[in-house]
């Protein structure tokens, strides 16, 4: 089953992976991370693994595994 | 389990400094990945320009030179005659290549360099505050255009690529835009065409990306994506210009 892993340390929090996921699994978590920003976090029941939310990550934190 | 997508080898290790929802982390990582899949990572040197992207020699991990603000291509074409055999590409803002760098621009593409270029078209000054630029929008608000850009007064958005494809000596010129996942796969098919020109001694080649800031537009990172596919790519229309 695919999963994502999230480098909460480098989010910034503008949620493009999450507004771009077919399945709405990312959300913004309630935590700061070291940058004092809100990163998002993912919920690993459902993915596709179609790695949209990688491809348009700004900060290139988001890992794909299959 | 098999990792199917992380960061490439090209691309260091530490955040970057821009806003939240910036497309040049997006197209840096294009960059980087590019230069991974053809396996040039030992022979590429990289113009940085002045403006946003300036300091995107500490994020890539290959050689790079910094270049007097507008004048990257001039750096180039230095570099790429005293080693050809190195893959030289510069990496310009629209207020670099579009404003304050016009005539290197120009005259490189004339002479049908073979370099690679890869123009942010953002349609702002971003690193100075978000004044307008010779490519905004007509109608656009920016800080020194604060009821909107006006043709009368401030001319008509600057097509530079259009331009530019008109030049003999000039061998590719392709718009794309990073509005999505999909089209940010399409802008990495493009730029690893234009290394791939350069590879093969093809000419000057230059891909212009259309690329979001949200932090001047004032909008969400994702109403800054649906910003550039509703309204930019009508003045600014996708696709193989030359």
């Amino acid at each position: 089953m695919p999963r994502i892993v999230i480098e909460q340390d480098k989010c910034k929090g503008c949620l493009l992976c999450a507004s771009f996921c077919p399945k709405g699994l990312i959300k913004k978590a309630d935590k700061l991370n070291k940058l004092g920003l809100n990163p998002v976090e993912f919920d690993a029941k459902g993915c596709l693994g179609c790695m949209q939310c990688a491809v348009i990550c700004p900060d290139c934190c988001i890992r794909i595994y299959k | 389990m098999k990792l199917l997508f992380k960061r490439p080898r090209s691309l260091r290790e530490i955040p970057t400094h821009y806003c939240p929802g910036c497309g040049h982390g997006i197209v840096q990582r294009l960059v980087a990945e590019v230069v991974d899949e053809l396996d040039i990572r030992e022979r590429v040197i990289g113009v940085a320009p002045v403006g946003c992207a300036v300091i995107a020699y500490d994020y890539w991990d290959f050689d790079c030179s910094e270049a007097a603000h507008g004048r990257a291509l001039a750096v180039a074409t230095g570099i790429k005659r005293m080693r050809p055999e190195n893959i030289v590409f510069t990496y310009q803002g629209d207020g670099d290549l579009a404003a304050i760098g016009t005539a290197e621009t120009i005259h490189a593409a004339n002479r049908g360099e073979n370099l690679t270029v890869i123009f942010i078209n953002n349609a702002v000054y971003g690193m100075t505050g978000g004044q307008m630029a010779p490519t905004t929008l007509l109608n656009q608000k920016t800080t020194t255009t604060p009821y909107g850009r006006r043709a009368d007064r401030e001319g008509y958005p600057l097509k530079i690529s259009e331009l530019i494809a008109q030049l003999p000596a000039v061998r590719y010129v392709e718009r794309v835009a990073l509005y999505s996942p999909q089209a940010v796969f399409i802008a990495k098919k493009t730029i690893k065409q234009a290394f791939q020109n350069q590879i093969e001694n093809r000419g000057f080649s230059l891909v212009e990306v259309l690329s979001p800031c949200p932090t001047y537009w004032g909008m969400s990172p994702k109403e800054a994506m649906d910003w550039i596919r509703d309204v930019m790519i009508k003045e600014f229309p996708l696709g193989r210009i030359r």
